[in-house]
């Protein structure tokens, strides 16, 4: 057990690891994604109501779910590099925070392009909208401050109380604003509750929803390993790497 | 501990009272931005009557964040920062006089007289007491969730911009339930869940918030 954290804590071991990782799990998530997303636009039934606009749930889901748990991973990673001072702790929570940032974008991209057809809008102040929009204006904040600091080990520590701070507020922004848009106007649109997707749809957006958390490893560890580099450019194991070409 | 706390608050609020340009800025700033919005929106009262509640607390959101960059910065500068990290005190407890002040000088002030500036935008009179109370609150939550920002960005040069980047998205709630207190009032519904849920945020904020501006105070001291 122990001897695994002080393993995690050597970069050298974590770089070839994390190689070895990436080898198997990215084609694994490029294939279930292809497949996923093959099976949900080809081989299901389109939806009675909304046609075959829905069938871009099997990008948007998936994007909107990972990009929240992303939040999460790099609120985790500061608050471990924050406690333990754990160098990969720090360099995961770096390395989530453009991956969580592009997918809230693809996702609140993914939805006005939905909402088109659908709502006849591009945009619309819904709630869940809205706090996808916050998230993303959370992780752009994490990168700004850490870009803003020079002494980039006192940045990554700023950035992990700020994604700290962050997590509290999450759910406190997201009731806030799911009240906001209850009271603020009567729901002329609703979304069609989880649950009562059929099956022959929800299989398909389950694989896509374990691509895409795949897809986010394989996104995180690849940051992970050129920081790692970045960082141990004048050590002896980085070098030597170098001098093999691997 | 109780006489350093006292100490400690005096100072700043000497501090804050003996500049009072610095003190009516946030005053001057607040009456400029509605002078700003009749002439963006035009000076029809329905329209501003009904805009009035978002536009005052939207401005005074606006006040608070350009207001708490500075909250640290001199004392960082000087040095009697380090001083305050290194004292025996606990830093969680020694946060607090920085926020009272603040809060006092510029959220009290500034909720005092935004009956005068609500008047101008022709907000109903039903939401006078309503707008002074949830100010008075929210600016309380404010304070505490931009001190969070000041502290974590008093070592850098080039503060400005960045504070209002990541304390923007925490003000949220706050806007969101204080006016929506404000509108409940003026159209004669209770406005009194919104000011509890307001208080409610305000002493989760007291409890929690030190602790996230005293881990970014000793972030800054440290570069």
């Amino acid at each position: 057990m122990w001897s695994f954290f002080h393993k995690l804590g050597s970069p050298p071991w974590l770089y070839r690891i994390s190689g070895s990782i990436l080898r198997w799990l990215l084609p694994l998530a490029v294939l279930g994604l292809v497949v996923g997303v093959l099976w949900g636009l080809l081989y299901t039934a389109p939806d009675f109501r909304q046609g075959n606009s829905y069938r871009i749930m099997y990008i948007h889901v998936p994007a909107a779910v990972v990009a929240l748990a992303g939040y999460y991973v790099m609120a985790i990673a500061g608050a471990i590099n924050l406690i333990w001072r754990m160098k990969i702790a720090d360099v995961a929570m770096l390395a989530a925070a453009p991956v969580g940032a592009a997918l809230t974008f693809v996702a609140l991209v993914t939805g006005a392009i939905w909402g088109k057809p659908t709502w006849g809008t591009w945009w619309v102040w819904d709630a869940r909208i809205t706090s996808m929009l916050i998230l993303l204006f959370l992780y752009l904040g994490v990168i700004a401050l850490y870009e803003a600091y020079d002494n980039k080990t006192a940045a990554s520590r700023a950035c992990a109380v700020l994604a700290l701070v962050g997590t509290v507020n999450i759910p406190i922004i997201y009731k806030s604003v799911d009240w906001w848009y209850s009271l603020h106007q009567p729901a002329s649109i609703k979304f069609t509750g989880g649950s009562t997707i059929d099956p022959s749809m929800l299989y398909p957006l389950l694989l896509c929803i374990v691509s895409f958390y795949a897809l986010f490893t394989c996104a995180l560890l690849a940051n992970m390993r050129v920081a790692i580099l970045d960082r141990e450019r004048r050590t002896g194991w980085v070098q030597r790497l170098v001098e093999e070409g691997g | 501990m109780g006489a350093f706390l006292s100490v400690l608050f005096r100072r700043q609020l000497a501090l804050g009272l003996r500049r009072p340009a610095q003190l009516l800025n946030p005053l001057l700033f607040f009456a400029l931005v509605v002078t700003l919005f009749p002439l963006g929106l035009g000076p029809s009262t329905d329209t501003l009557s009904a805009f009035a509640p978002g536009i005052l607390w939207i401005v005074a959101l606006l006040a608070n964040m350009l207001g708490v960059d500075s909250l640290f910065r001199s004392d960082f500068d000087d040095g009697s920062l380090d001083q305050l990290l290194l004292a025996e005190q606990p830093l969680y407890l020694l946060v607090f006089p920085y926020l009272l002040v603040h809060w006092l000088l510029s959220g009290v002030i500034l909720a005092v007289v935004s009956p005068l500036f609500a008047l101008m935008l022709s907000l109903p009179g039903e939401g006078m007491l309503v707008l002074t109370v949830t100010l008075l609150l929210g600016s309380g939550v404010m304070s505490v969730l931009g001190a969070v920002g000041a502290a974590l960005t008093v070592g850098l040069r080039r503060g400005g911009m960045l504070i209002a980047l990541l304390v923007a998205p925490f003000y949220v709630p706050v806007l969101i339930f204080g006016s929506a207190a404000v509108r409940a009032a003026v159209s004669g519904l209770d406005a009194l869940p919104y000011v509890a849920l307001l208080g409610a945020m305000l002493s989760f904020a007291l409890a929690l918030g030190p602790l996230a501006v005293s881990a970014g105070l000793r972030i800054s001291a440290d570069t």
